[in-house]
């Protein structure tokens, strides 16, 4: 059995206990769905609409979120990583905070911008930007003193050192800051969505409201589509690129 | 161009205390000269080519290029490192333009003069390969034709070809002496290799080991293009050897000659920003 089937074989076994257990009757339907069930709440989730709405508002709030944190991670970092006095001050507070979990934010946040859109960003931002800021820092850190030396001999200095040399060599470690920062943003939103349910629509609020309803194959369809989400976006965007830039940088095996 | 060395000392402060990589060095050099600085690890051989590169200053004495003194890194002088330090990020052409694109040549101009020297050093055809495609001999003749590209007056060369196996070397040997014929640059060449240093020079300075003091300096009348196997350079080569062997003993024994050469790589200059 290669590694494929074996894998197929596996998921088939459980999805056929877990059909039979639930065709069982030792539970009842609202509390252990079948498979079967479940996919048919997913299909009809779709149809109308409601799970599409839910992911593009949510995703909306993680693009622009963790697009804002990015930005602001990303020169941050690259500021902290080249001064000692920065690093000293604004570094060891970003290293402290980073120990937050960052839904820890969202008090914070409702009573800054009240129960609003910006109280949900502002727990996202501050979901990936330590992430973001510290790896970004340490990626300038590494950079190869031979690098620093070259450009300089080559002529480089100001901003052009920066953003020529620095930031490119910075990159990896700036890629795996990214891919860290996206999934606190994640884990954060779905926090956030779930806990301020009432005005928030995305996939946190489609969540809340099956337990609402009582209705454990809507709770496990939202589940399966928030896994797929993070599987997709770490999979097909972070992976590819993280492994071509290690790779152009000789830095995997 | 002339380049004049003055009681170059320089003293590094470690943990261990001061540590002289360079004690009163006087040297001077030709315009057009190729001269080959010859010493055992740690002897501050690196640390000279780091101050006339203007990525460290000297401790005491100066070195002055047509009597200015030298501050600070300068396009007139460029260094080319052991590891070629290409940037992996950008292409083989882009990493030939890097240096004019920070000079502020035009575009236009730099995809010429790129395509100029990496003719020079037959790599046409691998302008758009990325780094990682290419071997050790090709990088670093990326590396000589990104430094020529500039059109330095002299060019300082930190072991250069000291990372490759030896078959590359001979290869590089020829091709640098061919590349010096035509440009007729002024050359520093800082390396272990005893034959290496004869093929190569006009002179050769042998340092003493750490603190690094000019011991003897031999002036190589051979012919060229020399060959790194022809009795001439052998012979040579040995009698320098004799000169250089005690230090290189004791250069094995010293575990500041270690920390001496890993401080040699740090250094970026202050001004790097």
């Amino acid at each position: 059995m290669n590694n494929l089937t074996r894998k197929l074989t596996f998921f088939a076994a459980l999805l056929a206990v877990w059909q039979a257990l639930a065709w069982s009757g030792l539970w009842a339907e609202y509390i252990f769905p079948s498979p079967l069930g479940v996919v048919q709440t997913l299909v009809r989730g779709f149809q109308n609409g409601t799970y599409l709405i839910g992911i593009v508002t949510s995703m909306q709030r993680l693009v622009i979120g963790f697009g804002i944190s990015a930005s602001i991670g990303i020169l941050s970092g690259l500021a902290i990583g080249r001064s000692k006095l920065l690093d000293e001050t604004v570094g060891s507070i970003a290293l402290g905070l980073q120990t937050l979990p960052s839904i820890c934010w969202l008090p914070f946040a409702i009573l800054w911008f009240g129960m609003s859109e910006t109280a949900i960003f502002f727990v996202v931002i501050m979901g990936a930007l330590l992430a973001i800021t510290t790896a970004t820092e340490a990626g300038v850190k590494n950079t190869p003193p031979l690098y620093l030396r070259a450009a300089r001999n080559l002529g480089a200095h100001g901003w052009k050192m920066y953003a020529l040399v620095i930031f490119p060599a910075a990159l990896p470690e700036i890629i795996t800051g990214m891919k860290l920062g996206w999934s606190f943003a994640w884990r954060s939103l779905m926090a956030a969505e779930l806990l301020y349910a009432s005005t928030s629509l995305g996939l946190g609020y489609l969540l809340n409201m099956g337990r609402e309803l009582n209705d454990m194959s809507r709770v496990m369809a939202v589940m399966l589509v928030i896994i797929a989400i993070g599987l997709v976006v770490d999979r097909l965007i972070f992976a590819p690129i993280e492994t071509r830039v290690r790779a152009r940088w000789g830095l995997s095996g | 161009m002339k380049l004049e060395i003055r009681d170059v000392t320089k003293t590094f402060q470690s943990k261990n205390g001061a540590l002289t990589a360079l004690d009163a060095v006087d040297l001077d050099v030709q315009a057009g000269e190729f001269v080959c600085l010859l010493g055992p690890s740690g002897c501050g051989k690196s640390t000279l080519l780091n101050v006339i590169a203007g990525l460290d200053a000297p401790t005491r004495g100066h070195a002055r290029m047509d009597g200015k003194p030298i501050q600070g890194t300068g396009t007139d002088r460029v260094m080319i490192f052991q590891s070629a330090a290409l940037f992996p990020w950008l292409s083989v052409f882009d990493n030939v333009k890097f240096g004019l694109n920070m000079i502020g040549v035009p575009k236009p101009e730099r995809q010429v003069i790129a395509r100029k020297y990496l003719q020079m050093v037959h790599l046409a055809e691998f302008e758009q390969a990325s780094v990682h495609e290419l071997s050790g001999g090709m990088q670093q003749r990326v590396a000589i034709a990104r430094a020529l590209a500039l059109n330095p007056d002299v060019l300082l060369m930190d072991e250069p070809f000291g990372a490759l196996d030896a078959q590359t070397r001979d290869l590089l040997h020829d091709e640098l002496q061919t590349i010096w014929t035509e440009t007729r640059k002024t050359i520093l060449f800082v390396t272990h290799n005893v034959r290496e240093a004869v093929v190569l020079g006009d002179r050769v300075v042998v340092l003493s080991a750490r603190p690094g003091r000019i011991k003897k300096i031999f002036t190589i009348d051979l012919p060229r293009p020399r060959q790194i196997e022809s009795y001439a350079v052998v012979d040579l080569a040995r009698e320098i050897m004799a000169v250089l062997k005690e230090d290189v003993l004791a250069s094995t024994r010293d575990a500041d000659a270690r920390l001496l050469q890993t401080l040699e790589a740090q250094m970026v200059g202050d001004d790097v920003l």
